[in-house]
């Protein structure tokens, strides 16, 4: 038993390289979706196209892929990352290109009648966006970066590939060294598990706050 | 004589192949209070968002305060104004909406301030005082914490007026700002439009079904059909002696649809 406590510590040294991963890759991928998910309703066509070209590139590419190059290939331009940055980077991007749409759709759910109170105020379209328009946006998007955080989350295993020490990796490490398949894989799927229940839970309690006065009964 | 505020000159506007407004002129005195009327679909509310700047012209002159509001002067030409032009433009102009567009995820006092600060650089002690005072005039000075969704249409309406008039334009438009609310909540908004008429010079557009309260509120009456002015004169002219067959037609309706006049 005590054997087993000493592969369970590596199992969650493991999970604190995923824990970060998640971290950084969704503060990535939420600067990158606001960037593209607003560059899509550009007013300017080079922007419109420039985002529309990073998000199909970016959904349309496999994540295995593009942690390759970003592990593998970056480094013949001159571009050497270590396997977290590349890991980072290559989930940030592909999560980014997905939550990107999520920004633009719910830009768009909101009503017509709040951009003409925006131009009646004379706000001028970046105040409006700020002040008026994403605020509301905000909290229909909310779900759905729930779902995509989660799935950045269960894509983190991908970096077990370029040798960095996540979760599954140090589960593999585990199987190989004690020969048990069980212990360390079951580990792992409870721990996964139960990360994406916080999220989940995180998510939930930050759009009960931000629904707050909205409609008129909780204050 | 002074110059008209608004002068709109042979406007044309087509939403597809339906031409709401044909061909529109008219012009409108600073101070004047006009109500607009007419059937559904005459361009009574299209004439208005047009001068919000909501909705762009297909062909024609308007001109706010001596200048133009779709195009810009430079070196004797006129070009197609641009996004600065109608900003200058639209300081001169407010507006208040059937449906109210409060902004829901902000309280009675920022849905005031939050124009006149952004727009005006404001202090915001500056911006919640005069809010204040516009929030008293609407009688809703208690409300200043409340968020919208807890208001009555009737009073959503009157935040509406304060926000419209917290950056103090020359030009107020109401585009049936009644229309929306139950019927025992319609006096409470005309009391505040009446008490602003009182007390202010503004220049007032309304859009209204409301033909008793256009009667005594207005200096003016057009009653518009298919995208024209038909008939225009003071409002017992307009209600009283009808001169036109479609106005005559028009207000037979509308009084047996229970309206008062």
């Amino acid at each position: 038993m005590t054997q087993w406590s000493g592969y369970l510590g590596l199992i969650l040294q493991g999970a604190l390289v995923t824990v970060e991963l998640t971290l950084m890759g969704s503060v990535l991928a939420l600067v990158m979706a606001f960037l593209a998910g607003i560059g899509r309703v550009s007013r300017f066509f080079i922007v419109r196209a420039l985002a529309t070209t990073y998000i199909e590139f970016f959904r349309g590419t496999s994540i295995f892929v593009q942690l390759f190059w970003a592990y593998f290939v970056l480094p013949f331009v001159g571009l050497s990352l270590t396997p977290l940055q590349a890991g980072v980077l290559a989930l940030g991007l592909n999560v980014g290109a997905y939550a990107a749409e999520v920004v633009r759709g719910a830009i768009l759910s909101i009503g017509d009648e709040q951009y003409e109170a925006c131009t009646a105020l004379n706000l001028g379209r970046w105040q409006g966006m700020r002040h008026v328009i994403l605020p509301q946006a905000l909290l229909v998007m909310l779900p759905t970066f729930g779902n995509n955080a989660i799935e950045l989350l269960k894509a983190t295993s991908v970096v077990s590939l370029i040798s960095l020490a996540d979760l599954t990796f140090q589960a593999q490490v585990v199987r190989s060294q004690t020969g048990s398949t069980l212990m360390p894989f079951a580990s792992v799927l409870v721990i996964y598990f139960v990360l994406a229940l916080i999220i989940s839970w995180g998510v939930r309690s930050l759009e009960r706050r931000m629904a707050r006065g909205l409609d008129g009964v909780r204050v | 004589m002074p110059a008209p505020i608004i002068k709109v000159d042979a406007i044309s506007k087509s939403f597809g192949a339906f031409k709401v407004l044909d061909g529109l002129s008219m012009q409108v005195m600073p101070g004047e209070k006009l109500a607009l009327i007419g059937p559904s679909g005459s361009g009574k509310t299209t004439i208005l968002r047009i001068l919000m700047t909501l909705e762009r012209i297909d062909g024609g002159h308007i001109q706010i305060d001596g200048e133009q509001l779709y195009h810009m002067e430079r070196n004797g030409q006129l070009l197609p104004a641009d996004e600065r032009h109608l900003a200058k433009m639209r300081q001169k102009i407010g507006m208040v909406f059937q449906l109210f567009n409060l902004f829901p995820h902000k309280c009675v006092m920022d849905n005031v301030t939050l124009a006149p600060m952004l727009t005006k650089g404001v202090a915001r002690a500056a911006a919640e005082k005069r809010a204040m005072e516009l929030l008293d005039m609407v009688g809703l000075a208690d409300k200043a914490k409340a968020m919208p969704a807890q208001l009555s249409g009737g009073q959503k309406q009157r935040v509406a007026i304060a926000r419209a008039l917290a950056l103090s334009p020359k030009i107020m438009l109401f585009d049936e700002v009644t229309s929306a609310l139950d019927p025992e909540l319609v006096e409470e908004v005309l009391n505040v439009m009446r008490k602003l008429a009182a007390e202010t010079d503004m220049t007032m557009l309304l859009v209204t079904h409301e033909m008793g309260f256009a009667h005594d509120f207005a200096d003016r009456v057009l009653f518009f059909d298919r995208g024209k002015i038909v008939e225009e004169g003071k409002p017992d002219e307009i209600f009283r002696h009808p001169k036109q067959e479609r106005t005559q037609g028009f207000l037979k309706k509308i009084i047996a649809a229970g309206h008062r006049v």
